[in-house]
Order: C-alpha cells, then sequence, then structure tokens
C-alpha cells in the first residue's frame, strides 16, 4: 500500500477514475507476484528438497538389523551327552532294577553383561551288556579300550564312562580313571560306596567324578571362556590358561605347514631326508584327522648356510655346546628372514626348523633354566612354529672325509614335530587331574576326544568371533552414514547371520560336527564381509565443510524465495490490520 | 602380635608367587604380544622432502636391525630418493651430514612406493580391505596377539596430514581406523609416531583402547629439519628423527630400555619444538613397557618337554614307476606374457562413441552466437 500511496502523490493531478484502474493494475500485479512466488517455493519445497534428497543419498541395501542385534546377546547353550555304564559287580540287584535311568543337568554362567553360557550334561545309566563285560575282561585297559571300540562307536561330542568295580585288574593302584583314545573312559569306584546305598545316593557320590572326566574330555568352564576372548577381554587370571591362549593359533579356515632343514656347514655334512615320505605317515593322519576344523598345506624346503643368531657356549665339563634358554628368544628372527613363505595364501605359518650344527659346533644341546639338557632338544614359540636341534656328530667317527653323508631319523624328528604341532594347534590341554590316567595319542597323533574338545571350542571361538564381526560391522555401516552398502555385502551378512542362528541351535542340540560347519561357514560370511574393499569410509566430511559447500548453492537461490514469502506475510498481515482498522 | 604373622604370611606368599612367576612364565607376563609388526609411511614427493625419506628409512634399518623380519615391515615410500636425478650419489640414501650412513643399503623392500602412497591404500593397509589379488607382502596379517608399530612423517597441520602434495588424511579418519582395527582385534598394543608440524593434532582424536602415540611436535609449532648437507643440497632429516635414530642405535635385541626414556628423547634444547606423548589409552604403565616390545622383535619361547613316539616306518610311495626309472616331472613357465604379439600388434579398433558433453556444449555455444549476431534467416543455410 505504501508504493500506492506514493504513486498517487506523485500523479495527484490525474483523474480519480484513471487512479482506480491503476490501482487495480497494481493490485493485480501484486497478486500475480505472490502466486508467483508461492509456487516457487512450492516446487522448490515438494519437488527440489525430496530430488536433491534422494540423489544425494548413497546406496544401502537392506540389514538385518533386529537379528544382528540379538546375536550380540550371545546365550550360547552346550549339550554334551554322557552315557554311564555300569559293569558287573558296581551295583547291588535293587540298584540295577531301577536302571536305565536319564538325568539331565544344567550349569549356568554369565561371562559378561552380554554373554552368558549354560552347560547341558544329558547323563543317561544303564548296565554293561554282556558283550561290553567280555571286553572289559581283557588284561590291559588299552586292549579293553580296542575291544569296546570294535563293539560300538560314540558319535562325536558325546562320552562312555565304563564304570569298573574296585576288584578289577584294568587300572593300576593308584589310578581311578583311564582315559582312553577313543571317547571311552573307566572309572573305578570302592566297593563300600554301593553297599546299603539306593542309587540316587550312588549317582550323587559319583557325581564329582563324572563331572571331572567330562571336564577333561569334552569342555570346561576355563577353555569355553578362554575361546571366548574375542568377545569377552577377561583380565588376566590364571597364568596357565593365559599361556596356552597365546600359545595356540587362532581359529582360521587353513594353515600352511612349513618344514625347513638348516644346514649351516653343507662342506661337512651332506644330509639327506625323506620329508614326502615322513611327512605323509606321521604328519599326514593327524592333518586328516583334522580336516573338519581345517585345511592345512605342507611344503619343504633346504636351507644351506643358515647360521643361528646366536652363538653357543662351550660347557667344558660335559665337552658339549649348549644354548641357554634364555638366548633362544633371538634364535628365531634372523632365520625367519630367510624362511620365505607361500604369497597366494594370508593364512597363518606354522614353521617347523630341523638344525644340524656345523661340525666344530657339535654336539649342541638346549638347557633349561635349571641347566639341565631338555631331553627334546626342541623349543617352540607361541604362534610361529618349532626348531629342533638334531646333533649328528655320532654318525661318523673323527677320520671321516668330509662331506660325509647322513640319513636323518625322521621318526624322531617328526614325533617332535607332532607334539610341537599339537601344541600350537591348541589340541594339548592342561595336565590332566590326579588320579587320571590318559591314554598316550596313537600314530593319528590325535584321541578322538581331543578332536572333541578342539572342535567344541573351535566352535565356540568361531561363534563369538562371527558375532562380534557381524555387531561391530553393523555398527560401523550404522555410525558411518555415507558408506555405500551393496548388494553382495547384504547378502554376505544375512548369510552370516542364519549360519550363526544354525550354529547355536545345533550347539543347543548337542550336534557338535554340524555345529562347526555352520560356525566356519558364520565366520566365512562375515569376514568377506566386514573386509570388502568397498566398505572403505574415504569422506569425512565435518559440519563447517558441508554448510561451506552447501551455502553457495542453495543461499543465492532461497534468499529471493524467503525474502518474497515474508513479504507476503507481512502484507497479508497489514491487510488484516486494514480490515481490522475498516470494520472498526 | 596377630599383625606380625599376618604380615610374615604375607610376604611369604608374595615371595612364593613370585618364585612361582620365574619359573613358569620367563617373559609371557611382561607383555601380551607374540609377534611385531611396523607400517612405516613417508608421505612427501620431491627432491627437497629428502629428509622425510631418510627419516623413515632410519626407522625401517633400526626396525630391522632389533628384529623385526621383512615380512612383517609394510614400508610405504612416496618418492624415490635414492635414484632420483638429483641425487648426487645414486643408489644411497643419507641420514647424517658428511654421508656417515647410509640407511638405502642392498636389502631394503618396500612395498608401496611412489603413486601407490595414497590416503586410500594407506587405510585399507591398516584395516585389511584389500582387494584379494594383493599379495603378503602389502598386507598387514596382524592378530590380537601382535603389537604394532605406526611411522608418519611428512608435511601435516592442524588434525591433517599431507599425501603425495595431492590429498590429506584428517585426524579422524585415522582415529576411526585405529578404532576398526581394534574392532577387529588387530592388534594388541599400537605405537604411533609422527614427526610432521603440529603431530600432536593427528593423536588428539584417538579412541580406542591400547594405542600410545608420540609426536614431535605441539599443535601451533613447526617440526625442525636438522641440518643440510652440501653436497648433497638438502635437509637429510628432521630432528626428531634424527634424535630418535640416535636413541634407537644405542638399542640391541635384548635391552630392557622402556617407554619412559623414549618420551624423553629430543627435548626441547636439541628439538626447538615439543614432543608430546599420549599414553592415557594405553593400559599398562609406560615404565614397564620395553622399547623392544614395539622396535623390535623378541619372541616368546617354550621348551618342548613332551615328543611322542612314532614307531611306523616310513611308506614306500607306490608312485614310482613301474620301470624303475625315477618319474622326470617336465618343468615349464605358466602363462608367459607374448611380448612379441604386443609389440607388433596392429592398434585396436576402438569403437565409435557419440561426440562427449563438451564437444556438443562447445558447439551449442558458437552456433547461439552465430545466430544471435547475423539472425536467424540463416538456418536454412545449414539444415
Amino acid at each position: 500500500m505504501r508504493c500506492v500511496f506514493s504513486l498517487l502523490s506523485a500523479e495527484q493531478s490525474q483523474p480519480v477514475c484513471q487512479n482506480a484502474s491503476f490501482i487495480m493494475k497494481i493490485i493485480v500485479k501484486r497478486r500475480r507476484g505472490h502466486l508467483a512466488a508461492l509456487s516457487i517455493a512450492a516446487v522448490v519445497i515438494m519437488v527440489g528438497v525430496p530430488l536433491w534428497w534422494r540423489t544425494t543419498e548413497t546406496y544401502r541395501a537392506w540389514l538385518p538389523v533386529s537379528q544382528i542385534q540379538e546375536l550380540s546377546k550371545l546365550q550360547l547353550q552346550l549339550s554334551a551327552d554322557v552315557e554311564v555304564v555300569f559293569s558287573r559287580g558296581t551295583v547291588t540287584p535293587e540298584q540295577q532294577k531301577k536302571l536305565p535311568l536319564t538325568q539331565t543337568q544344567d550349569e549356568e554362567h554369565r561371562v559378561d553383561e552380554d554373554t552368558a553360557l549354560s552347560y547341558r550334561y544329558e547323563t543317561r545309566y544303564r548296565t554293561a551288556t554282556v558283550m561290553e563285560e567280555d571286553a572289559l575282561n581283557q588284561p590291559t585297559a588299552a586292549e579293553a579300550d580296542l575291544s569296546l571300540h570294535t563293539l560300538s562307536e560314540s558319535p562325536c561330542g558325546s562320552l562312555v564312562v565304563y564304570v569298573i568295580p574296585e576288584s578289577s585288574t584294568l587300572l593300576p593302584q593308584d589310578v581311578d580313571v583311564y582315559i582312553g583314545r577313543r571317547r571311552t573312559a573307566f572309572l573305578r569306584i570302592g566297593a563300600k560306596m554301593r553297599v546299603g546305598r539306593t542309587l540316587e545316593q550312588l549317582l550323587a557320590h559319583m557325581e564329582p567324578r563324572v563331572k571331572q572326566v567330562l571336564q577333561v574330555m569334552s569342555f570346561s568352564h576355563t577353555d569355553i571362556t578362554a575361546a571366548l576372548s574375542d568377545r569377552v577381554r577377561l583380565s588376566p587370571g590364571n597364568k596357565e590358561s593365559i599361556a596356552d591362549s597365546m600359545r595356540a593359533f587362532k581359529s582360521s579356515p587353513g594353515y600352511e605347514i612349513t618344514f625347513s632343514l638348516l644346514n649351516p656347514d653343507p662342506k661337512s655334512h651332506r644330509l639327506h631326508w625323506d620329508i614326502e615320505g615322513a611327512a605323509q605317515t606321521y604328519i599326514q593322519p593327524l592333518l586328516t584327522k583334522l580336516a573338519p576344523v581345517a585345511n592345512f598345506s605342507m611344503d619343504s624346503q633346504t636351507l644351506y648356510y643358515a647360521v643361528l643368531g646366536v652363538s653357543p657356549r662351550f660347557d667344558s665339563s660335559r665337552s658339549t655346546y649348549t644354548l641357554n634358554a634364555d638366548s633362544l628368544a633371538h634364535v628365531i628372527n634372523p632365520v625367519e628372514a630367510r624362511l620365505g613363505s607361500n604369497a597366494a595364501s594370508s593364512n597363518p605359518v606354522l614353521n617347523f626348523l630341523l638344525y644340524v650344527p656345523d661340525a666344530h659346533h657339535s654336539p649342541l644341546y638346549i638347557h633349561d633354566r635349571k641347566k639341565q639338557e631338555v631331553p627334546s632338544n626342541a623349543f617352540h614359540s607361541p604362534r610361529w612354529g618349532g626348531i629342533m636341534v638334531y646333533n649328528v656328530n655320532d654318525f661318523y667317527g673323527p677320520e671321516a672325509v668330509f662331506p660325509v653323508d647322513i640319513n636323518i631319523d625322521m621318526a624322531k624328528v617328526m614325533g617332535v614335530f607332532l607334539a610341537q604341532l599339537r601344541l600350537l594347534l591348541g589340541v594339548q590341554s592342561s595336565s590332566a587331574p590326579p588320579g587320571f590316567l590318559v591314554a598316550p595319542c596313537g600314530t593319528a597323533g590325535l584321541a578322538d576326544w581331543e578332536l572333541d574338545r578342539l572342535m567344541w571350542s573351535r566352535s565356540v571361538e568361531n561363534v563369538a568371533t562371527a558375532t562380534t564381526t557381524i555387531t561391530s560391522l553393523a555398527q560401523l555401516l550404522d555410525q558411518i552414514g555415507n558408506i555405500v552398502i551393496n548388494d553382495n555385502i547384504a547378502e554376505q551378512v544375512s548369510s552370516a547371520v542364519t549360519s550363526l542362528q544354525l550354529a547355536v541351535a545345533e550347539l543347543e542340540s548337542g550336534n557338535l560336527g554340524f555345529a562347526l560347519q555352520y560356525s566356519k561357514e558364520a565366520i566365512l560370511a562375515s569376514e568377506r564381509a566386514f573386509f570388502d574393499p568397498s566398505l572403505l569410509h574415504l569422506l569425512y566430511f565435518p559440519d563447517d565443510q558441508k554448510f561451506a559447500i552447501y551455502i553457495p548453492l542453495f543461499l543465492p537461490m532461497c534468499v529471493p524465495i524467503l525474502l518474497s514469502l515474508l513479504k507476503i506475510i507481512s502484507d497479508a498481515r497489514q491487510k488484516r490490520r486494514d480490515k481490522q482498522a475498516k470494520k472498526d | 602380635m596377630e599383625m606380625l604373622t599376618l604380615l610374615c604370611l604375607f610376604s611369604t606368599y608374595l615371595l612364593a608367587s613370585s618364585i612361582n612367576i620365574e619359573e613358569n612364565a620367563g617373559q609371557f607376563f611382561s607383555s601380551g604380544h607374540t609377534n611385531n609388526w611396523a607400517v612405516l609411511v613417508c608421505t612427501s614427493r620431491f627432491w627437497f622432502n629428502y629428509r622425510h625419506v631418510a627419516n623413515t628409512l632410519s626407522v625401517y634399518r633400526s626396525v630391522k636391525r632389533l628384529g623385526i623380519p621383512d615380512s612383517h615391515i609394510v614400508l610405504m615410500l612416496a618418492d624415490d630418493m635414492a635414484c632420483n636425478h638429483r641425487n648426487p650419489k645414486p643408489a644411497t640414501v643419507f641420514s647424517h651430514k658428511n654421508m656417515e650412513l647410509n640407511v638405502y643399503g642392498d636389502d631394503v623392500e618396500v612395498d608401496y612406493r611412489g603413486y601407490e602412497v595414497t590416503v586410500e591404500n594407506f587405510l585399507r593397509v591398516l584395516t585389511g580391505r584389500l582387494p584379494p589379488s594383493t599379495p603378503r607382502s602389502k598386507r598387514l596379517l596382524s592378530d590380537d596377539r601382535s603389537n604394532i608399530l605406526i611411522y608418519l612423517t611428512g608435511h601435516g597441520g592442524n588434525g591433517f596430514l599431507k599425501f603425495q602434495d595431492s590429498e590429506e588424511i584428517s585426524n579422524v579418519e585415522l582415529a576411526d581406523a585405529f578404532e576398526q582395527m581394534w574392532q577387529k582385534r588387530r592388534y594388541n598394543e599400537l605405537l604411533f609416531i609422527i614427526d610432521t608440524c603440529q603431530g600432536a593434532s593427528m593423536y588428539e582424536r584417538f579412541y580406542s583402547p591400547n594405542l600410545m602415540a608420540l609426536a614431535s611436535s605441539q599443535v601451533g609449532e613447526d617440526s625442525l629439519s636438522h641440518q643440510p648437507d652440501l653436497a648433497i643440497g638438502v635437509h637429510l632429516m628432521d630432528r626428531y628423527t634424527f634424535y630418535l635414530l640416535e636413541f634407537l642405535e644405542d638399542i640391541h635385541p635384548a635391552s630392557k630400555t622402556n617407554m619412559n626414556d623414549l618420551f624423553k628423547v629430543c627435548p626441547k634444547s636439541h628439538c626447538v619444538s615439543t614432543p608430546g606423548h599420549r599414553t592415557d589409552l594405553f593400559l599398562r604403565d609406560p615404565g614397564s613397557v620395553l622399547v623392544t616390545d614395539f622396535f623390535g622383535s623378541v619372541r616368546k619361547v617354550e621348551l618342548t618337554m613332551e615328543t611322542i613316539n612314532l614307531t611306523g616306518h616310513i611308506k614306500q610311495w607306490e608312485e614310482s614307476a613301474a620301470d624303475g626309472e625315477p618319474r622326470k616331472e617336465t618343468y615349464s613357465y605358466s602363462d608367459q606374457l607374448p611380448v612379441s604379439e604386443i609389440i607388433h600388434q596392429k592398434p585396436k579398433q576402438k569403437d565409435w562413441h557419440p561426440p562427449d558433453g563438451f564437444i556438443l556444449g562447445l558447439w551449442t555455444l558458437i552456433l547461439l552466437v552465430f545466430f544471435k549476431t547475423y539472425g536467424i534467416k540463416h538456418l536454412k543455410h545449414i539444415f
């Protein structure tokens, strides 16, 4: 209205009707201007803003976030089946009437706020059949174990405990429990335990022993919590368990084993070792048995003029050269630079080195901290491999013509390497409780129950690692809004989640083989998703940079729109005020 | 009286447990790592940034001398100084004036060289998100028991580090990368050393556990170079790394020097800038952390006490040929590059593409101007 008044004041001399049409034109023009401004604002807000939003958003495929969050609260249940078989002379006839009997025990442990473990033991008690009684009548425990094995084979993850009377001659005097090579154990109970008691009292009395056997042969709480170390960083509790967890390799889909022969003195010794045959005969059975756990590939090499980084000391009392336990730590590094590895795969490598000392420093023995000779003359390094020193000075006399041909006794060497391999793979567990006799593992190098133990801890470890990977991936993708999530990543994540759920279900129902398989699939899928090369968040935009980019683009466009909108509002308000004034 | 007996019991318990520790533990409890890795990055190119390459190579040399093998070192050099046209002494990179110390040597293994040193590749190495075709030497294959040393040098500013004179990495990106490493447990402990201007700003944003950081200068300060060499014509090293190298020359694989001594390297009187460090995210006390925990590679060792008795004989190979001759395997090279074909081949027929947007726009502009000036009636002469 202000500009109308100013126009009117300028054209004061004009007739009234001309002024009126002039004002009408101005009003129409103003309304057209208002409509234009309003429609531009409407187009910008309703079409422009969504278009800008859609074109600048990144493609993010859908992820099963709710299921991932469920998995982050891990509730693992491990089930083990135990069969306790009473042989003749261990139960009274009244007690026998109540057999066979099945009992279920549950144990709950809460590790931390996100992880809970529960163990379920299903124990089935029964009496021995006639054939089993015959088998138990063998002279030694090992033969009894063998004949029992021919009768029936326990499935993976289950145990059979045979209860034998005190009078039995299977076990030596001070031993109460014998753990065989497969999945059987012999437990001796005292005669006075069964007389005058009901079955329940007998079972209650036996329960601690049976539980001990279970902890040695299946899983114990310390092993499982050690396997969960990816999820739960435990404060240093048991020092043995720390050493164990540092020594064994983490679960991986494949491993590479390299055997190296180090010959620092080819002028004196010409060494021959039948590594192919030895590896096939001695190591391959173990690797075949471990096939459900991981893939293994073996190779070998010979290194000449490879020296240890430490010079050994001469011990005049024994006239041998010695390596102290303290100096062993510096032996590995100079050698490792020359070992080489398979460039094609990223699997962890286990190195086994056989070092034959040169003629001037033979014989070479490793001494422990108490200055005693180590019988195996070998040492190993956690998560790396092992080194054995093989002395050949006995093979030739002082008048020999150099170079001397020497055939290395592979059985002895492989015995040491096999023991080190078991340790490094996590097969060897802590020492058995007192009163237990553990059968030495056979030529396969691995007892069935040791394989079960490994499978339990590997399954739990895989499940724990896969859940942390998936959870942290979901968290990462949630936090960083401008990472593109491709379809293949979403697919991998979904398949990882499915495999995890299946693995947890199989662990609950006690199918160890399937549980391990699903857990391996889960880990593969989750690692593939997490380490996908496309998930690189390279663009970090701090807020001030975002403003700096958008303001020059949008501000020049928005200022006229905003100002015209404000003008429309102020005009409308003015009109309303005029109308109020007119009414009054 | 009771307090005395209690005290006696307590002291005997402590004594017993300490003896036990010595017997069982050895080096296990001084640190929780079993292997060492090092990622050494030089981010600047051009001949006048000779000192950054010399910095990185001297740290590489010390780390190798103290035991970390090449397979566990990822060395990234953004430019080649040893074979640079302006190098008066080719195949050498010196770190002391009067050319006392050649840090290039003859066994340097550079994993990322030249233009491969980018922010993207650096972050990919750290987080492990490399394409599957990447060879082992270019990967950081660390696990949850690895101690990693990360050394960065170049030109930096408040909150960023310049790569190759064309891009930057910010401190937030670096902190996020370390967090992703922690999530996947790719390190046990990490030592981060940076020698740039305003280096302390790069570790301000860290938030993952088990990180210790050292920088050559505080925010607002510049890191200065040490000494020019008149024969080569450039500055040979930066001050902080020069004194760091001097400190490391006194360390041998069995030394017990701890981190507190490392923090004292290069005081303000020598360095002109104030070196800084950050240990609040580190769980252990820095006084108990050995320098060789990060710079060297001291292996934990256990004696093998048990062996397995193997009695079977070695199975003879049944695959030996029936006529007794050893099976001859003919070896041949696989997939040779057909060089002669490549040299002599004709140029490939390129598919025809419609003209590009730029050309179209240019022609439209020219036509518009023409018709504006001369009028629309000339249209019929064109079409």
